[in-house]
């Protein structure tokens, strides 16, 4: 009888920095790459997705107008949901233990 | 029959414990995001319960250690659950009066640990599962929360650096709202399976089910319900202390902090540690402080919420001995019902004396003047 189970210690350090830290860490360069100027810098007029005006050094725009980081952003996040879904999947597996008899 | 008159008098205590848990613990979830106005106050109490009866189905694990892993189920009586359960909410309702976060999960077993060491003594209690399942734990996931928070802190702030100010908290409120969900999840399997287990363990002792059982559908049905629906009236007292309190949060570091919250209480649930989400969430604020620089913690706000901690235990026990050595000395079904009496006159005199310091959803993100409630002045501050 050990007084702590080191295997489930090291695994709660491993996993959680790896969705604890890591699943947001991914989210935040997912912001980055959609954050990505289109192609043409500093044009402010008509950049196609949702340019508007909006370029300024203190805006809250997100959407930076660069297709590829769009498309990378996109599997960013669609990763982290689906690593998310995967999570809980698992907690629900070891938390309902086959016991049908 | 008299032990079914107490049996259901226990599951009422019992639910009602569930209750003063949920919104005792609206704050682990939502405190951050509440703080970071990512989430509209009452928008995110009413998530919050939803996710917690989600969650609470997910995972049956920690309600297993409750019910079996902690005392002897054949040395404890239902008198015995009562007054435990008594013990653990008298403290939880004196702690969330004075809007320190303290953990509810010890509050409960601190309650019914010191109910049994009164009625059985001191072999009726399982040490090692305490111990291990437990008291361990409980110093480990603080830090361990605290490590993961800061490690994600730091990378957030410095991956995002290019962003603009405004843009970067605008994104990462977004990914808070995601982040804060998982920890209302990971709160129901870990938190709504305390009382699920207690529950259980009076149905044990009264020979309702076997022992070893897990607990019935219609335990984790009201379980559910019960800490959602408490989560829903929402804790403000102690939102305010963890958002505004501890660290002045910014939404990155809500986000570390949530993520990190989530993780560390849901791998736990997963391996039938009942960890305090308490614990894990204070210690997760505390490590955004740390992985930022130039952030400020409140240290001692975050000493007089471990000094709480500390005496969580000890003092939910001895509430516990004194209602199980009072039902005792009156006996029976008699005693129960003068406790519960008892009981329910503390949390009325309680509830009266936070209508004089009142925090709501109005005031809750008032600035920390060092105190609970703030200065009842009419001009919210900015």
């Amino acid at each position: 009888m050990s007084w702590i189970n080191l295997s489930a210690l090291w695994k709660i350090v491993v996993f959680g920095l790896l969705a604890g830290a890591g699943l947001p860490a991914l989210f935040a360069i997912g912001l980055r790459a959609l954050a990505w100027p289109s192609g043409a810098r500093v044009q402010t007029a008509g950049a196609g997705a949702g340019g508007g005006g909006g370029a300024d050094s203190d805006s809250d725009q997100l959407i930076g107008g660069n297709v590829l980081g769009l498309i990378i952003a996109a599997i960013i996040f669609l990763a982290i949901l689906a690593a998310l879904g995967w999570g809980i999947f698992e907690v629900y597996q070891i938390g309902h233990p086959v016991t049908k008899k | 029959m008299g032990n079914t008159a107490i049996l259901v008098l226990v599951v009422i205590t019992a639910l009602g414990f569930d209750f003063t848990n949920g919104f005792h613990d609206t704050g682990n979830a939502m405190a951050t995001s509440i703080a970071t106005k990512a989430l509209e106050p009452r928008v995110a109490v009413a998530l919050s319960g939803v996710l917690n009866l989600v969650g609470a189905f997910l995972s049956l694990a920690v309600a297993a250690t409750i019910a079996s892993g902690l005392v002897s189920t054949k040395l404890v009586t239902l008198t015995v659950v009562a007054a435990g359960l008594a013990g653990g909410i008298t403290w939880n309702l004196v702690t969330w009066l004075l809007g320190i976060p303290s953990s509810s999960s010890h509050a409960l077993i601190g309650g019914v640990i010191g109910s049994t060491i009164a009625a059985a003594g001191g072999h009726a209690v399982l040490w090692h599962g305490l111990v291990s399942k437990v008291v361990l734990p409980a110093v480990l996931s603080p830090i361990i929360a605290a490590g993961v928070a800061a490690t994600g802190t730091y990378l957030l702030y410095r991956i995002s650096r290019s962003l603009t100010d405004r843009a970067r908290s605008h994104g990462f409120r977004i990914g808070q709202i995601g982040s804060a969900c998982m920890v209302s999840l990971a709160h129901g399997t870990n938190d709504a399976q305390k009382t699920m287990g207690v529950i259980t363990l009076a149905l044990i002792v009264n020979g309702t089910v076997p022992a070893k059982s897990n607990a019935p559908f219609w335990v984790i049905l009201s379980c559910a319900l019960a800490i959602s629906l408490g989560t829903y009236l929402g804790g403000w007292r102690v939102i305010r202390t963890l958002g505004k309190g501890l660290v002045e949060i910014e939404s990155p570091q809500g986000m570390a902090a949530e993520s990190a919250s989530a993780a560390v209480i849901l791998l736990s649930s997963s391996f039938g540690y009942s960890l305090s989400t308490t614990h894990v969430a204070t210690g997760s604020i505390i490590g955004t402080g740390l992985g930022k620089k130039g952030a400020e913690v409140r240290w001692n706000v975050a000493g007089r919420m471990a000094t709480a901690w500390v005496f969580t235990l000890p003092a939910a026990a001895l509430v516990g001995a004194g209602a199980e050595a009072l039902a005792h000395s009156i006996g029976a079904t008699t005693g129960v019902v003068v406790d519960l009496i008892i009981l329910a006159a503390v949390a009325g005199f309680i509830y009266w004396r936070s209508r004089g310091s009142k925090v709501d959803h109005n005031n809750v993100n008032d600035e920390w003047t060092g105190s609970v409630a703030p200065e009842p002045e009419p001009a919210a501050a900015a």
